[in-house]
């Protein structure tokens, strides 16, 4: 797995390559802990899945996991670029109930 | 009868669970799932397997057991180990439990959502048995599908 990211202001945005399982989970959450400690005013999560062809409970706590550190500071998570298979499993999740998805990173950056 | 079979052993390490889930879906090709079905597969399997690593062997390295067949047209999947084992299955099946702040404890419901039986097995300290079954949706009838054996 592949991790890219890019700040924007307030914005962090996280381009993820690759499965989001046991195996890559605590890469994805060490990366993105480490620019959220880094940058200390990202409000806003975006995460770009255009290239993650799988993801399960553990893909998916690990989202949970940075989620609850950015609501206690004030900030969201966003998805972006979500394929219908990664949708579906949101869905079943309930993670749509907080995580928001937007069709592109424009989208994600004007909400 | 057992139509074909595979049967595979690994240590319980992350980096096996994406393995498992692959073999599986090579497996499964010979059955005519449609890929929103694979993807069901592989999400179930891998639910199992990371349950054997994270709860079958927490803190240590043990064996998972992985057996694929083809049974009257279904694929039925059994994952073992032979680690700590469960003491009380309907609680574990509850969505919400999972007392790792990074986990969501829906492994289980995924298992039995994508799957068209599910079965547990297990005895405190010595291991806990999944068997899943799924059948192609394509030319056979969505009725009478069990969801627990």
């Amino acid at each position: 797995m592949f991790i890219e990211t890019e700040r924007i202001g307030p914005n962090l945005i996280v381009q993820i390559d690759g499965e989001l399982d046991l195996e890559t989970s605590p890469l994805f959450r060490e990366k993105i802990e480490t620019k959220l400690n880094q940058y200390e005013l990202i409000k806003h999560l975006i995460l770009d899945l255009q290239k993650v062809n799988f993801i399960d409970s553990s893909g998916l706590g690990a989202i949970l996991g940075r989620f609850r550190r950015l609501s206690q500071e004030g900030g969201r998570v966003s998805a972006v670029n979500v394929s219908p298979q990664v949708k579906r499993i949101f869905e079943l999740s309930g993670l749509l109930k907080i995580i928001k998805i937007y069709s592109d990173r424009q989208q994600a950056l004007k909400s | 009868m057992v139509d074909n079979y595979l049967k595979f052993e690994f240590p319980s390490l992350p980096q096996n669970v994406g393995i498992a889930r692959t073999m599986t879906a090579a497996f499964a090709a010979q059955l005519e799932f449609n890929l929103a079905e694979i993807e069901e597969i592989r999400v179930a399997v891998s639910e199992a397997v990371s349950n054997c690593v994270i709860h079958g062997y927490p803190g240590k390295v043990g064996i998972v057991q992985l057996e694929l067949a083809v049974i009257k047209d279904s694929l039925v999947i059994t994952i073992r180990d032979f680690g700590k084992g469960i003491a009380d299955i309907n609680q574990a099946k509850q969505a919400t439990f999972s007392t790792d702040p990074e986990r969501m404890g829906l492994g289980l419901v995924f298992m039995e959502s994508f799957m068209d039986q599910l079965k547990i097995i297990s005895k405190p300290d010595e291991g806990t048995t999944v068997i899943m079954k799924k059948h192609p949706e394509r030319g056979f009838a969505n009725v009478g599908i069990s969801r627990n054996c």
